[in-house]
């Protein structure tokens, strides 16, 4: 039903967004490891701190079945509905959006009327997915302002190429592909786009059978995982530059686009370079004199030595663990970058006021495959996983972790099983991070949290039209 | 007031009723100057939209004028009214998804969303209850409505109600798109959408339908 008003969590601007009152209520995707008999779920966590029940899961969906591999997900609407080319401001943002990478399946599960209670309202089935799209394994949602995007790994056969598609914002109906013309884009993972400049992002993980049954040791050292950026005419749907970022980098997965529409940079996180284990930020931008866009590292985080017998059997030859960054985040003024480490069991924060020259403005550990590192809450209790899926408030005060990864990937990095948590940590505006010593969620064993997404809205949820 | 003037104030303030509405425009007229900084792209932006809009008007109009030749009036507005109802309802049940460009567009392709954004939500088509008296029977005959038809106002021929009609309505849009882009990019700001933007789809819809009846009634 329209609203008469347009939705109170829309924002022309991120800056207004930041402005937005904070989250009581965090839903995080809640995965079974492979087909253990449990279900998949939507889990609702309460953020308010005034609450008694802060920090705490208060209320869980279980989904159908179990072993869709859940990963991200997202609203049926944002701000970019305000958007003056395409305007659909008086759709609700009550939706959630969950793919499953492994499965297919699409869930569309309603948030209203009781925020604590959602409700599974339509499953659309994977066969029906790859009927109408050509594409298998979705992973990745974003609201545009004319229809839900999503992107897919790979094809129904599990080879590629993977791309995107359309789904109606509030029929949920598979509108079909995305591209026009692909160009050499092959390898899918993530896609997010620069809507001042008419851009789209793409990055470059590896096919489902590339990818299903972990992280595949031949693959990785010749090179075959993704190591480029697309870039792509939005209004067109048509490939307009491959951004090549060198034969060692190894799988370049999250797009984090400054949020400003003015502003035509970003960032993306590669998980590992063949050269020496490190994880690495590159920025990518647009010449203002050529038109051209290219791209340049401008963070290095090397891996740390360790003694073999603290390494699971993949890594054990190379006496150190990797970073492993698998997540990042750019916090809704352009000023902060956050970067999950699941390897080591960092969290780092770098100021990118100028996003050249990135400087280190916070650190902490928890988990991690050598270190272990334990939560303040946990009395001294070794935690595994790491900083995985990093979300941020609109505000940029409060940052939410979770630990899981990928199902196959879990089992290779830490043997011993994921135990999941997620926390929350407080940023300071100037600068810095801390935990939270109240909030620390610890899911039963064989349900794995993945990514977050705030009531209202966070910062990778919405993408806006207006600097204003 | 008299019955000659009475049509063609309508027509102008129905214009400026559409220009007020963000989606005809001036929203993407402050965008415009938002993204590049610089205020001569929200007037820049006032040409194209006003050619756009002016041309899904002439569409309708000229249309209704053709088919005048070779329906009698009442049917004519049978088929306006049924058409005007058909995409009220529409609009009521169901958000359109438009997707007809981008942020950075050239004057042909802002001419060109503006005429399909016009076209889409019936804008055309809401005009021709005030000029579907093109044949109808001459002033003084048997009948004078409250809000006679442009034509039977005494406008002229079918082909000058096609240029004038559209033209006069687009005045009123220009005037509205133009006072609102300027006023908020300079004034006010964008978050007034926040508070101000109300669903006026639904009242368009609704809009539609009561000119669907008057269609008839008129």
């Amino acid at each position: 039903m329209a609203r008469l008003l347009p939705d109170p969590t829309f924002y022309p601007s991120p800056g207004m967004a930041a402005e937005a009152p904070a989250e009581s209520l965090a839903y995080v995707a809640l995965l079974t490891q492979g087909t253990n008999g449990k279900k998949d779920a939507l889990g609702v966590v309460d953020a308010d701190p005034a609450s008694p029940e802060y920090g705490r899961l208060v209320g869980r969906l279980d989904l159908p079945h179990g072993g869709n591999e859940l990963h991200h997900f997202g609203w049926n609407a944002c701000s970019s509905h305000l958007c003056a080319f395409a305007p659909n401001p008086h759709v609700e943002r009550r939706y959630l959006v969950l793919p499953g990478t492994n499965s297919s399946r699409i869930h569309v599960v309603d948030t209203a009327p009781d925020p604590r209670a959602p409700r599974l309202v339509k499953v659309i089935e994977g066969e029906e997915v790859m009927r109408k799209t050509g594409y298998a394994a979705p992973h990745t949602v974003h609201c545009g302002p004319d229809g839900i995007y999503m992107n897919a790994l790979g094809a129904p056969d599990g080879d590629g190429p993977g791309g995107i598609f359309v789904l109606d914002h509030e029929t949920f109906e598979v509108k079909g592909r995305w591209e026009r013309e692909r160009g050499p884009q092959y390898l899918s993972y993530d896609f997010w786009w620069h809507l001042g400049h008419d851009v789209m992002i793409t990055s470059e993980w590896g096919t489902p059978n590339m990818v299903k049954d972990g992280v595949n040791p031949e693959l990785l050292l010749a090179g075959k995982y993704g190591n480029a950026l697309h870039v792509w005419d939005l209004k067109h749907r048509t490939h307009l530059q491959k951004l090549e970022l060198g034969a060692e980098q190894q799988m370049v997965l999250e797009l984090r686009p400054a949020h400003d529409p003015r502003r035509a940079y970003g960032f993306v996180g590669v998980v590992m370079s063949l050269a020496d284990l490190s994880s690495s930020i590159w920025m990518w931008f647009r010449d203002e004199v050529t038109g051209r866009w290219d791209v340049r590292k401008v963070i290095t985080i090397p891996a740390e030595p360790a003694d073999p017998a603290d390494l699971p059997p993949l890594l054990q030859g190379f006496k150190a663990v990797p970073p492993l960054v698998t997540d990042i985040n750019l916090s809704l003024d352009d000023r902060f970058l956050y970067v999950s480490c699941w390897g080591t069991g960092e969290l780092r924060q770098y100021d990118v006021s100028d996003p050249t020259e990135p400087r280190l403005t916070g650190t902490l550990r928890i988990g991690g495959i050598v270190n272990r590192t334990p939560h303040p809450r946990a009395d001294g209790r070794a935690l595994n996983g790491g900083p995985q899926m990093v979300e941020v408030s609109r505000d940029g005060r409060r940052v939410y972790l979770t630990n899981g990864l990928y199902s196959p990937w879990d089992a290779q990095f830490y043997p011993d099983g994921i135990r999941g948590w997620m926390a929350k940590i407080d940023a300071d505006p100037n600068g810095g991070i801390a935990f939270d010593r109240d909030f620390l969620v610890e899911f039963e064993d064989g349900l794995r949290p993945h990514q977050v997404r705030l009531q209202g809205g966070d910062a990778s949820s919405d993408s806006f039209c207006y600097a204003e | 007031m008299t019955d000659t003037q009475l049509p063609w104030l309508s027509l102008l303030l129905l214009g400026a009723a559409h220009g007020v509405n963000p989606a005809m425009g001036w929203l993407f007229a402050v965008g415009r100057g938002l993204q590049t900084r610089d205020r001569r792209a929200v007037w820049r932006a006032l040409g194209p939209l006003a050619v756009g809009h002016a041309l899904a008007i002439a569409v309708a109009v000229l249309l209704a004028v053709s088919l005048r030749q070779v329906l009698p009036l009442r049917g004519l507005r049978w088929v306006v009214a049924a058409a005007l109802l058909a995409v009220g309802v529409d609009g009521l049940v169901r958000h359109r998804h438009v997707r007809l460009g981008g942020m950075r567009v050239n004057a042909r392709e802002l001419a060109t969303w503006s005429f399909l954004m016009a076209s889409a939500h019936g804008a055309g088509l809401m005009v021709l209850p005030f000029v579907l008296g093109a044949a109808a029977p001459a002033p003084g005959g048997m009948h004078h409505h409250h809000t006679a038809p442009v034509l039977a106002a005494g406008a002229g021929s079918a082909g000058a109600i096609g240029v004038t009609a559209p033209l006069v309505h687009t005045l009123g849009y220009l005037a509205a798109t133009l006072v609102l882009a300027v006023v908020v990019y300079e004034k006010v700001g964008l978050r007034i959408l926040r508070r101000a933007w109300i669903n006026l789809n639904a009242i368009w819809s609704a809009a539609l339908i009561v000119a669907a009846v008057a269609a008839i009634a008129m």
